[in-house]
């Protein structure tokens, strides 16, 4: 399993606790073009990230991030945009069963949003669900029990969707 | 065992299920709204899933954005309405029947001791008619209707023993607000809110409803109120309260977040541009009657904007023909038809930057009704209408006083 996630290491963007839905996906923009709509991610509280989010940054969170609406453009959101990984203190229920759905590790990390500094380097094991800085601390996070692993391991559900779709098909003839 | 344990063990077929046990379940009910039918049922054509495993479990209702305020709506609707027709969902539902919450308790598709998943997050409001329900996100939605399945962590419990019966000018809105100052997200995050005790009988329909609506307010999974008072022999909980109902006062949430929850007396005199009467919180036939109570015969504040949405057609039509609607509109109200429009920020009643909207919908997040540098303060309907009355925060026990003194009977 480990080979299927690489420890991943990138910039942390450290945001605050009860970072909602509609902060992530705001609801007047649910009809928009994608791109318009990725242009105003988390703009209520950082104004700055869409513009300068890269590929492979992890999103760091404090409490109950993610809390709000069932909207799974939440997590999406942050994925189209190149976040790797969110670690956060804890977190909205509907949001990690999202993440995980859509193929975006997510790792409660008790004590994150205190250690780790906004732009600094940090490394996330997902399997292991270890946080490292680059000095060297680490803490440990929740481990990502094996039934979602798995899920995340293959992608997330829409490849399991298709293995369905298949088995359905050869069944049909 | 637990309501929650003893409903997600049913469903899937065990004898016990324990709290933190993964479970797969059957559930009962499948519910999607506009915003993600067609995300769902489009995902399914896309990855070839020709047939739901059983489309008389699913019901669409059109709520959200609707009537459709731009093209991009009205095509996203239309592609979900043929995607509806092409995968046999007879229970579908288009726009004007109702709020989908409100529609599911009205038209029976949910029932005591169901299981029922839905694509929003207010799906917990089913806990009122004693259903263990909870909100998904759409891909899992998909998959849930291929195959009938879904994968369930079995909760811990929080038990929460009512007695007592609400004070006057008090409401279910006031309970679910005093919760979550004294219940809060670090307890209930992921939880099952366990209603019982004697004082759950005295609680209406519309009030179990609306507690159990604003349950995910506080994280938790399922809200219910299982069917009797008394507790279940050997049930293990994670945590317990009891609550005094005659001991509740008016309680405000204020921005931007739902457990700033303060006694409305603290917040007396906040100046407030728009008041939201609606919602599948509080937009039912109860909450619309207890608004008329204080705006019959009187005017909304010079300046104040009032909106209200019955939270289904059923409801409108009643209170028609009650005299609502006509009381609410003559003191300066805007009708809209049953939607879901301003409570999420999609349209019909947004805010300009630097305004406030006290309403008695469920959520006051940063940016939740339009402009982010917007407030938002929730309260219930007696506490909106008597705030649209002043044009700055009240407290309807003060009219409510003054509607005694005068000689109407309350």
């Amino acid at each position: 399993m480990s080979d299927l996630f690489p420890v991943l290491r990138g910039r942390a963007w450290l945001l605050g606790d009860n970072i909602s839905t509609d902060v992530l996906s705001p609801g007047p923009y649910v009809h928009a073009p994608m791109a318009e709509r990725l242009r105003h991610v988390l703009e209520a509280v950082r104004p700055d990230f869409a513009s300068g989010v890269r590929h492979g940054d992890i999103v760091v969170g404090g409490r109950n991030f993610g809390v709000g609406s069932s909207r799974e453009s939440a997590p999406q959101h942050l994925k189209d945009l190149g976040v790797a990984v969110v670690v956060a203190e804890s977190f909205a229920r509907i949001f990690a069963r999202n993440a995980i759905a859509i193929g975006l590790p997510v790792l409660t990390c008790q004590g994150v949003g205190g250690l780790v500094q906004d732009g600094e380097i940090v490394a996330v094991d997902v399997v292991a669900g270890e946080v490292v800085r680059s000095d060297g601390t680490a803490l440990q996070a929740e481990r990502i029990p094996p039934e979602m692993l798995a899920v995340l391991a293959r992608g997330g559900i829409v490849p399991m969707l298709r293995a369905i779709a298949a088995d359905q098909g050869s069944t049909a003839e | 065992m637990t309501w929650a344990e003893e409903i997600l063990a049913k469903k899937s077929g065990l004898e016990k299920a324990v709290a933190g046990e993964y479970v797969v379940a059957r559930p009962d009910g499948f519910m999607m709204h506009d915003i993600f039918a067609a995300d769902v049922l489009g995902l399914l054509a896309e990855v070839g899933i020709r047939e739901l495993h059983d489309p008389s479990r699913v019901t669409v209702v059109f709520d959200h954005m609707v009537p459709p305020p731009s093209v991009a709506a009205a095509a996203h609707q239309r592609t979900a309405r043929e995607l509806a027709r092409r995968y046999g969902i007879a229970n579908f539902h288009e726009m004007g029947r109702g709020v989908s919450h409100q529609v599911m308790v009205e038209e029976k598709r949910v029932r005591e001791g169901d299981l029922v998943v839905a694509t929003d997050s207010h799906t917990t409001t089913y806990g009122g008619v004693g259903a263990l329900s909870t909100g998904i996100g759409s891909t899992e939605m998909a998959y849930a209707l291929a195959t009938g399945t879904l994968w369930f962590k079995v909760p811990e419990s929080v038990l929460i023993r009512l007695s007592g019966r609400l004070a006057p000018a008090t409401s279910g809105k006031d309970l679910i607000l005093a919760l979550m100052r004294i219940v809060g997200s670090d307890i209930a995050q992921a939880r099952s809110l366990e209603f019982r005790g004697p004082g759950t009988s005295s609680l209406t329909l519309a009030d179990r409803l609306t507690v159990c609506n604003m349950g995910v307010e506080m994280g938790s999974k399922f809200a219910v109120f299982p069917p009797g008072e008394d507790l279940p022999q050997g049930a293990a909980y994670a945590a317990s309260y009891s609550v005094d109902l005659s001991s509740l006062q008016p309680m405000v949430a204020c921005p931007h977040h739902v457990e700033n929850v303060r006694p409305v007396q603290e917040m007396v005199g906040t100046r407030i541009d728009q008041v939201f009467i609606g919602s599948c919180t509080n937009g039912r036939l109860q909450d619309l009657r207890d608004a008329a109570s204080l705006l019959q015969g009187r005017q909304i504040a010079p300046g104040v904007r009032l909106v209200v949405t019955p939270a289904s057609r059923e409801i409108y039509r009643q209170a028609m023909q009650e005299g609502i609607l006509d009381a609410l509109v003559a003191a300066g109200a805007i009708v809209e038809g049953a939607s879901c429009g301003p409570c999420f920020g999609g349209h019909l009643g947004l805010l300009a930057p630097g305004e406030r909207c006290l309403g008695t919908h469920n959520r006051n997040f940063q940016g939740r009704m339009g402009s982010p540098d917007a407030e938002i303060y929730l309260a219930s309907p007696l506490t909106a209408a008597a705030t649209a009355i002043a044009g700055e925060i009240a407290d309807p026990r003060s009219l409510l006083a003054g509607l005694a003194a005068e000689g109407v009977p309350s």
